[in-house]
């Protein structure tokens, strides 16, 4: 009998395949425990605020009454200029990088723009700091309110630091992300897509408005909610440029302040068991809106991909 | 009348395909800005005290952050401790036994939620687990925090580059009449290990640059960290401390830090991209 058993089933193989699958297995458990903890550990402010914590504005930690209005809105509105700046300029690198330049400049330039994600946030705060945010104060904000000046969004005095300053620092961060999915979905779409419309006559932008773009929709969408679940959870170079301050102001050159950056900023100053459990249910916030982007994008990306494998 | 319009649409498409260009001018001229002018402000700054010298007080100029670098290799050494292992052998499970059941769905989809969390959640989860128990900050917690964020790139890496190992070699040693378990642990991971190892040392490059969890687990340390219970200084934290004072000596030297950690960082990501390249060509 011995002669015939099947590989696979042997004591050796079963106690393989149990420690994989249970190493394996502790990655979902993690991920559990860390909402888990994330709630065990909010649980003072849960009871005490109940939802009133995510629409009030007060946030006095020494009167104990915690709002995390601001913290929400900056993070908001920081994460929306990033996009309204990455999106454009992050598709058109696709673009030139898909329809433009040869395989042999493609790819060098696309390694390269990776790069720009691996470098560590804190360099951006650094260059964020030093550079952009003077460049911004002597120039930038005058510039926008001598021109704009009569949208609310571009009054108010230069500070440098400030909401502009940090939609501006995530939009390079937001970059990267956006060219590099959405490059790979552009390739993906089928040359019998671009060959068709070439055939009756439009010119190249054209084929790429009309045949390729809106083949590749789903999937630049999903590129587009990546590169907001990253800029939602940044940290590091927010914190360093956009001022801190809790307030809700119109003007993107006011001082802001985003969920993350307070809690990097006051998580150690934290006196009270109240104080410190507000600012942990403000990461259980930030945790629950970037798992649903994160969850949104991949949805996204996976269609396209699955699209083309039936097509083709 | 046809002619105007023929002539719009060849205007817009030159006007769109070069503006294409221009963003991409753009965006590699960030990169090299943001190079360049850490090279040139991190080279003025740096000597031979930043690699061999404590930080002096405030006030006092010169010194070093040579308890900033053991500090990070630690940490990161640390990290590696939890993330390798359970990132190897899950990507083992998925890619030898998970391809397509639900537990293998479950884990890769909560593997991508992993990566997706922002680092700074990280760090409180870290402080949850491992400060609030022992009641101080230390470097096994910000190893703990660091060695989380490891997992879901060194198990999704480690499956795809075990998953490139052609199913022929499988069959060939389980027709040799090996056990499964033999057949993956001495042909398929070593047939995969360069791939793996690769994979493992980008997943590094980018915890090495971490600040956000580990300013309130590792904390800081203007001295010398002794064992692994005690706070711990690292060149993340120390950028970040030094770059938000207002001492010309503290900026000058987290400029000579940053050069430091995006030479590291930069360094082992070209590196690695390097390596997989010529394999995934070869």
């Amino acid at each position: 009998m011995a002669m015939f058993r099947r590989p696979g089933v042997s004591p050796a193989d079963r106690l393989f395949r149990a420690t994989v699958l249970t190493v394996a297995l502790s990655v979902l458990a993690i991920t559990g425990i860390i909402a888990f903890e994330l709630l065990r550990n909010s649980r003072l402010p849960i009871q005490k605020f109940g939802w009133s914590f995510l629409w009030g504005t007060t946030w006095d930690p020494i009167k104990e009454q915690f709002g995390s209005l601001p913290f929400l809105y900056g993070t908001l509105v920081s994460s929306i200029i990033a996009l309204l700046i990455a999106v454009p300029v992050g598709l058109g690198v696709a673009i030139f990088l898909s329809e433009l330049a040869p395989r042999k400049v493609s790819d060098p330039i696309a390694f390269l723009v990776e790069l720009l994600a691996a470098i560590p946030s804190v360099i951006y705060g650094l260059v964020g700091i030093f550079v952009l945010v003077p460049w911004i104060r002597n120039s930038l904000e005058p510039a926008l309110s001598g021109t704009l000046g009569f949208l609310p969004l571009f009054r108010g005095a230069p500070y440098g630091v400030g909401m502009l300053t940090a939609g501006l620092v995530l939009a390079m961060m937001v970059v990267p992300f956006i060219v590099s999915v959405s490059r790979e979905i552009l390739m993906a779409v089928p040359l019998s897509q671009r060959e068709a419309i070439l055939s009756l006559g439009a010119t190249q932008w054209e084929m790429v408005r009309i045949a390729v773009l809106p083949y590749a929709r789903s999937g630049i969408m999903g590129s587009i909610f990546l590169a907001l679940a990253r800029a939602l959870g940044e940290t590091m170079a927010v914190t360093m440029v956009i001022g801190n301050r809790p307030e809700i102001k119109l003007s993107l050159f006011e001082p802001g302040y985003t969920m993350a950056a307070v809690i990097a900023n006051e998580f150690t100053e934290a006196t009270s068991d109240l104080y410190l459990q507000a600012l942990i249910e403000i990461g259980l916030v930030l945790f629950a809106v970037t798992i649903l982007v994160n969850a949104l994008a991949r949805l996204l990306i996976y269609e396209v991909f699955t699209k083309v494998e039936v097509r083709e | 009348m046809n002619s105007v319009l023929l002539a719009h649409r060849k205007l817009t498409n030159i006007v769109m395909l070069t503006l294409t260009g221009v963003c991409t001018a753009l965006v590699l001229g960030i990169l090299f800005f943001i190079l360049g002018y850490i090279t040139y402000n991190g080279f003025a700054a740096l000597d031979w005290d930043f690699f061999t010298k404590l930080p002096k007080p405030v006030g006092e100029t010169g010194g070093g952050m040579a308890n900033a670098i053991v500090g990070s290799a630690k940490l990161l050494l640390l990290a590696s401790l939890i993330g390798v292992p359970i990132g190897f052998l899950g990507g083992v499970y998925l890619s030898e036994y998970g391809r397509k059941n639900t537990a293998g769905f479950l884990i890769r989809y909560a593997a991508d939620i992993l990566n997706g969390i922002p680092s700074i959640v990280m760090g409180i989860f870290a402080y949850t687990i491992v400060v609030l128990p022992m009641g101080h900050f230390s470097t096994v917690a910000g190893g703990v925090a660091l060695g989380i964020m490891m997992i879901p790139i060194a198990v999704r890496s480690s499956e795809e580059f075990l998953k490139l190992v052609p199913a022929s070699i499988r069959e060939a040693g389980l027709a040799l009449g090996l056990a499964e378990w033999k057949v993956v642990s001495f042909i398929v991971v070593p047939t995969a290990f360069r791939g793996i190892v690769t994979g493992i040392m980008l997943d590094l490059a980018r915890v090495a640059g971490e600040t956000a969890p580990l300013m309130f687990t590792a904390f800081s340390n203007r001295f010398w960290s002794h064992g692994w219970l005690e706070p711990i200084a690292s060149l993340p934290v120390m950028i970040y401390t030094y770059a938000i004072t207002p001492y010309e000596d503290w900026h000058r030297q987290a400029w000579a830090a940053g050069l430091v950690l995006l030479m590291l960082v930069l360094g082992a990501n070209i590196l690695s991209r390097l390596i997989l390249h010529r394999q995934l060509k070869g």
